[in-house]
């Protein structure tokens, strides 16, 4: 099976993220970059297919330059090869335009299979995977918290809030995979001097048949406007119970008619 | 005034309160028109619901189609609607499948999106809470009409009452849209709480709850206060609570009157998703615990001590 993994760089999550003053979208340059962290689960999940049914692990990430060195991080995980659309251009996507430079990319890869998180942290957008597939004219399996499969059969157990559903599709497909499907390796020092040599492609938005102006900031379909800091909360009162604290808390709640 | 298209989530028959939320937003920006789409027999039940809200409209889109298919059949019966109507928007709930149905739309009508969404101005503007709730963003569409997901508990919702007239839909479902079919669906154990996202209390239990026996504390004071029970990600990575119930980073978000963290320490993932909730109280035996940075009200202490007591006081003021 042919597995495409899309993995996208972003701020990490743990630390404080900001949007860039001149033109409001991410500041990628002030933050510690990573891999977003839902991708390492499909990666993971990528692999596990690969041990049991063979075929080649490719990852795909649109991203700048410094994404390289998340890529290098996911193949120390394991995967064959990667491909990276890096482009001036690109600075300032939304997520339309996104899709449709990933399908572009995912057009020359020729996929069986198309695994990628249910949402990146920094946008939490969650409309990657369905755009895609409204793209390619594939089926798109999304929140998957398991995946089997069986010949170019795919059965997912999909995440809702009141359980979950079955969903079935034939290949090709996306599906995107929640933190419950697996637990990621951790890449091992072998893994770590392979990654170093494994191909990484560029390919840049002429190769992919995408004009500049169809991306980026002149090319989005949304802008901010403006943005500010949220006033952090500051904390309130603090008693230390010395055998009368879960009754000033329901006091609390009284004043505040919660009960 | 021209029509604001409000795609209706539903559950067991009934209206979620993020579509009364919709509506009471479409209002500002024109004649809220409700959006049903779901299996035959979906709009009846909830007709006279989406009328109290001020739909002026049901659009009903009923079909074993719309049903058996991931969100592909909806985005097109929807596309459709929008180009035979050109409303002036269209909301959708910020759910899992609000978003997915948004995501197919936007590509199809090559139109801007915006997810997430806790405001929208008549003249377009929409006001989004990113990253761990510490930055405001002022966002609008640029190539479209506003296409807009809307976070549950955004704002109050407020009844208008009005008399919706039904228009049915032509449902023809193309091949193309029915690639990925839904042969199952499991309800797991949910009981008679109201839903995480949609609750106007949520008490959550983190690794200090202990196990998932434990967690029947946290289930009896959500019981007593009318929430909904949450969880940290330690705990339902400890498999002390189902993974559904997860609040943070990558679970729900949620933005209730009353949020209630018992045995959390308040790491940054973990406030991404209950940052904006109006009131915060915790319960912690760590005084130096990040929570309660954040708490309008904090207990330093032990909740196996705390709760009970707590519970027990609520019980004897009923
Ligand atoms: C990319 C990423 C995404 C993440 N997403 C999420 C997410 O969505 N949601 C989330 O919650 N976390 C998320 N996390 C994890 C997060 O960083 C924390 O590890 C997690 O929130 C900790 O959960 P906790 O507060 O329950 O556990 P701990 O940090 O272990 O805190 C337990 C607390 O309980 C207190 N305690 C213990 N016993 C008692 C007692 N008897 N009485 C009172 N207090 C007691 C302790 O003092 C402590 O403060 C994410 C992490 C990463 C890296
Ligand atoms: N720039 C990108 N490059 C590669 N993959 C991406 C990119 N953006 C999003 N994705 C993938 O799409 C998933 C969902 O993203 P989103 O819709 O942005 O929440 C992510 O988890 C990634 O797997």
């Amino acid at each position: 099976m042919n597995i495409v993994v899309l993995v996208k760089q972003v701020p990490d999550s743990g630390a404080e993220r900001n949007l860039r003053t001149d033109d409001n979208t991410v500041d990628r340059g002030s933050a510690s970059n990573v891999i977003n962290e839902m991708d390492e689960y499909a990666i993971e999940e990528a692999l596990r297919i690969q041990e049991a049914h063979g075929g080649e692990v490719t990852i795909l990430t649109m991203g700048p330059s410094g994404a390289a060195e998340s890529i290098r991080k996911a193949l120390s995980m394991g995967p064959d090869k990667a491909v990276h659309v890096v482009d001036d251009a690109l600075h300032g996507s939304c997520a339309l335009a996104t899709s449709k430079v990933l399908a572009a990319a995912l057009g020359t890869l020729n996929a069986d299979l198309v695994l990628c998180g249910a949402e990146s942290t920094d946008g939490r957008v969650q409309v990657l995977p369905h755009m895609l597939a409204e793209r390619l004219g594939v089926a798109a399996l999304t929140g998957a918290r398991k995946l089997t499969i069986d010949g170019s059969a795919l059965t997912i157990e999909r995440q809702t809030d009141e359980g979950y559903e079955v969903v079935t599709a034939q290949t090709p497909a996306v599906v995107s995979v929640w933190d419950t499907i697996n637990e990621p390796r951790y890449p091992s020092f072998k893994g770590i001097m392979a990654a170093k040599k494994k191909p990484v492609q560029a390919l840049s938005l002429g190769d992919l048949g995408v004009a500049p102006s169809e991306v980026g900031l002149d090319g989005a379909s949304s802008a901010v406007v403006e943005h500010s800091k949220r006033p952090p909360r500051s904390g309130g009162q603090k008693v230390t119970d010395e055998g009368e604290g879960g009754v000033k808390l329901v006091e609390f709640l009284a004043t505040e008619k919660f009960v | 005034m021209a029509e604001v298209l409000v795609v209706v989530e539903h559950s067991g028959g009934e209206v979620k309160k993020v579509t009364l939320e919709m509506l009471t937003l479409a209002r500002e920006l024109g004649t809220p028109a409700a959006v049903v789409l779901g299996g035959p027999g979906t709009a009846a039940p909830l007709q006279d619901k989406l009328s109290e809200y001020g739909a002026a409209k049901v659009y009903a889109g009923e079909s074993d189609d719309l049903d058996g298919y991931l969100v592909a059949p909806k985005a097109a019966v929807l596309a459709a609607l929008v180009q035979s109507t050109s409303p002036a928007a269209v909301l959708l709930g910020s759910t899992q499948e609000g978003k997915e149905i948004a995501a197919r739309l936007a590509v199809k009508l090559d139109n801007g999106l915006l997810t997430d969404v806790v405001g929208l101005s008549s003249d377009g503007v929409a006001t989004q809470v990113v990253f761990a709730g510490s930055t405001i963003v002022k966002s609008r569409v640029t190539r479209g009409l506003p296409l807009v997901t809307v976070r549950p508990n955004s704002l109050t919702p407020a009844p208008a009452p009005a008399t919706a007239e039904v228009s049915t839909l032509d449902v023809t479902v193309d091949e193309s849209a029915k690639l990925a079919r839904v042969v199952e669906r499991k309800v797991e154990a949910k009981g008679a709480r109201p839903e995480l996202t949609e609750a106007s209390v949520v008490v959550s239990g983190g690794r200090g709850v202990g196990s998932a026996d434990n967690f029947k504390l946290v289930e009896e004071l959500a019981d007593l206060l009318g929430g909904a029970v949450g969880a940290s990600r330690a705990a339902t990575d400890s498999g002390f609570y189902p993974h559904q119930f997860q609040v943070g980073q990558t679970g729900k978000t949620v933005s209730p009157q009353l949020y209630v963290a018992l045995g959390i320490s308040g790491a940054i993932q973990h406030r991404a998703g209950m940052q904006t909730s109006k009131t915060i109280v915790a319960v912690n035996k760590d005084g130096e615990a990040p929570i309660f940075e954040l708490a309008d009200f904090g207990v330093v202490g032990d909740l196996f001590k705390v709760v009970p007591q707590a519970a027990e006081e609520i019980r004897k003021r009923k």
